[in-house]
């Protein structure tokens, strides 16, 4: 079946599950949660049907134009003309196979996690309308249409990370990831603006045309808006301090919205937008100083992080960087590569965390885990397979992404940026690597490992999760261990297939000259290398010798008060930003602009009314006469004011 | 023929009459009266002056001024009636009840 006219199917199946779940949710009735969560389930997994076979009609032809289907004139306003425009090509296709397949996933084990919970109705509808809000942002056609799925995630992540919302951290969890992303959202709407001044046209397509129309500075600053809406999507510095709070969000919200894929749309932005950015090497050098800056900042917050969900946090963060290092290095593959792969074992990692927290009713801090491989096997092998991919231990998933990152950030050169770049981002990644390692195995001993530090009654409570739970577990284990195989690069007697299949839609363009893939396999020996050696750095920390964390927490004082403190971003904001903002705000915008200056204009405008009413209402005499004879001197001075000429 | 100046004249004379009784009358009732003289002035006017100007505007004109002086004068004596009821007078000094 020609896939081209039913583009539009793809993200119709979720906005239906959201309308239908959204009535539903107004009936009184106690929620029937397995027809609730049922059809929530099953129309995404019609979705990724609709995926799968455009996905394999584009294969089967190997065509390099993408599909395209305009559904209607949205816009038509002068010169600005946009249309409600899908396409779908190779990136599309990664990205809506991954938003839809593990977003299958994810809502299938929501409903087990969810299960009692009040408002079970409302948050698959949210769910639902999360995923039809991502699959307008990756099958937009034009920068509009993206912007419009990009505001819908914000809007979808806000809701579902207050969804506790009788929880005042939860409400300003929400509050604050929504604020931190109207920054970000700032630049991306300034960047389109600049888009269509200078191009005069808002379709990807268009613009790729027309690179040549725009001098090299506009570019570099239409890149640079768009990396400023990437980061505050994508938690990257200086934006990224909503993304540890939106942990107050139920965990499989955490794992579909700030792990596998909201998160990523700053990462597909940059590789959608390639062809600019490919004429942009400063904000490329941009894109990557800053994502290898929060991939390792975000790295040593995590090493003395006790609650399991912050880790992961901090380790989505810094694995986004690893993705715009990639993306920033003009190696689009590789960053998207690692998007999908990411998108596997962080859900997973973050299932995981919500399979524990579900069996010891909330219980989050490491420190008071310990021993539950004996009590959930599933959840814990499965975890430690998450953790084997992200840290990059071959053959999982994370070792061909991450490497292939780690490999361009070392070959590749920017344009007009000295070598010396190069090697500082390859360093700094290398160095995130092992701490990845250690932080993701300290958290893996201290939870599943060891003896058992929990109280009698969650120890006796504790229990492996159900089916609806463990199957996604256990799925998203299974692509966390062979996701990797789709680009095991030339070095290792691989095809690169993944890099070759973007190639087709013109992202990442040929690679130079083939380097001798000696270079490559003692880089790759080391990156492993390094991996290994913070596992087992975790395993005497945390396992062998236990005493050794407190010492060196002794040794330091200050440097472990500050890096638990998480350097204490969110105190500097608050005084530095937020006082300031608050105070200016109360004290001018309030008292001043808002109590004397508007109230006063509208109080005086009335007050004048009333006082010029006073005065005229004198005039009215009541006496008929009176008026009579107003009119006759009116009509007296007209007629002798029009003939006066003669 | 006539000259031009006589119905002029007399209409404006009419007119002046009118416009005089309107001012310095209280009777409702003469006040209209007065109102139809000012109507009936104008007429001539408009009569004299398309006779000399050999144009059909001027009837035509004036048979609108009858038509509505008739609608108006109906309205109008049906609204002194009512008033007349209510206040039992038809002196205009006594119709203020929209003093400000």
């Amino acid at each position: 079946m020609p896939m081209r006219g039913f583009l539009f199917l793809i993200p119709l199946f979720p906005l239906l599950g959201a309308l239908c779940g959204g009535l539903l949710a107004l009936q009184r009735k106690p929620t029937n949660e397995k027809f609730a969560g049922g059809i929530a389930s099953a129309l995404v997994a019609v979705s990724f049907l609709v995926s799968l076979a455009t996905f394999l009609e584009i294969r089967g032809a190997g065509e390099i134009q993408p599909l395209r289907q305009v559904l209607f004139q949205w816009i038509a306003v002068g010169g600005l003309v946009v249309d409600l425009s899908f396409s779908f090509d190779q990136l599309t296709a990664v990205m809506t196979l991954v938003v839809t397949g593990v977003g299958f996933l994810i809502h299938v084990y929501a409903i087990g996690y969810m299960h009692g919970e009040r408002g079970f109705q409302r948050f698959f509808t949210y769910l639902n309308l999360f995923i039809f809000a991502m699959l307008m942002l990756v099958l937009g056609s034009n920068l509009l249409v993206m912007f419009v799925g990009w505001e819908g995630v914000g809007l979808c992540s806000y809701l579902l990370i207050g969804y506790y919302y009788e929880k005042k951290s939860a409400a300003d969890a929400g509050k604050k990831a929504f604020v931190v992303n109207r920054i970000g959202d700032f630049g991306f709407l300034l960047a389109i603006f600049l888009t269509f001044h200078q191009f005069g046209t808002l379709e990807f397509a268009g613009v790729a045309q027309r690179t040549g129309d725009a001098g090299p500075a506009t570019i570099t600053a239409i890149t640079l808006l768009l990396f400023l809406g990437c980061a505050g999507k994508s938690a990257q510095i200086p934006l990224y301090f909503w993304l540890p709070d939106a942990m107050e969000g139920p965990t499989p919200v955490s794992a579909l919205i700030h792990a596998a894929t909201m998160v990523t749309a700053g990462v597909y932005l940059v590789a959608r937008t390639h062809f600019l950015f490919d004429l942009a090497p400063i904000s490329q050098a941009v894109v990557a100083g800053v994502g290898c800056l929060t991939a390792f900042y975000a790295a040593t917050i995590a090493f003395a992080q006790r609650d399991l969900k912050r880790i992961l946090a901090y380790s989505t963060i810094s694995q986004l960087g690893y993705m715009f290092v990639g993306v920033g290095m003009g190696a689009y593959a590789a960053g998207i590569f690692h998007l999908m792969t990411h998108a596997f074992f962080k859900a997973l990692l973050f299932l995981g965390a919500g399979s524990v927290m579900h069996a010891l009713q909330g219980e989050l801090d490491i420190y008071k885990m310990g021993g539950l491989s004996k009590v959930m096997p599933k959840t814990a092998w499965t975890f430690v397979i998450g953790a084997l991919a992200i840290a990059g231990i071959p053959p999982f998933a994370g070792f061909f992404s991450k490497d292939e990152i780690l490999w361009q950030a070392f070959s590749r050169h920017l344009h007009g940026i000295p070598p010396a770049f190069n090697y500082c981002v390859y360093g700094l990644a290398l160095l995130t690597a092992g701490m990845t390692a250690f932080y993701m195995f300290r958290a893996v001993f201290l939870t599943f490992f060891g003896e058992s530090r929990l109280t009698p009654e969650l120890a006796h409570h504790a229990h492996e999760s159900g089916p609806a739970m463990t199957l996604p577990l256990l799925v998203l284990a299974a692509l966390s261990m062979v996701g990797g195989f789709l680009g095991i690069p030339h070095a290792l007697g691989g095809g690169a297939r993944f890099a070759a299949w973007l190639q087709l839609a013109g992202i990442g363009a040929a690679e130079g000259a083939a380097e001798p893939a000696g270079a490559e396999l003692a880089l790759m020996a080391l990156s492993v290398g390094v991996a290994a050696l913070g596992i087992f750095l975790a395993h005497v920390f945390y396992r062998e010798r236990r005493e050794l964390p407190a010492k060196f927490a002794a040794s330091w004082p200050t440097l472990h008060k500050t890096v638990w403190n998480k350097y204490y971003v969110d105190e500097i904001n608050e005084a530095l930003v937020i006082g300031p903002l608050k105070s200016a705000s109360e004290n001018v915008l309030w008292r001043f602009v808002d109590s004397a200056v508007i109230d006063g204009a509208v109080n005086g405008a009335g007050a004048l009314a009333k006082f010029g009413g006073r005065q005229f209402v004198k005039l009215q005499t009541g006496r008929i006469y009176a008026y009579a004879l107003s009119i006759l001197i009116g009509a007296t001075l007209l007629l002798g004011y029009v003939l006066w000429p003669f | 023929m006539i000259p031009i100046g006589f119905p002029l004249a007399v209409g404006a004379i009419l007119f002046a009459i009118g416009a005089f009784g309107v001012l310095v009358r209280r009777n409702a009732i003469v006040v209209f009266m007065c109102i139809e003289l000012m109507l009936n002035g104008v007429n001539l006017t408009f009569i004299g002056l398309s006779d000399r100007l050999r144009l059909i505007d001027g009837p035509v004109f004036v048979l609108f001024i009858m038509a509505v002086a008739a609608a108006e004068a109906a309205v109008g004596l049906a609204i002194v009636l009512s008033v007349y009821r209510r206040k039992q007078s038809v002196h205009l000094g006594d119709f203020d009840s929209m003093k400000g």
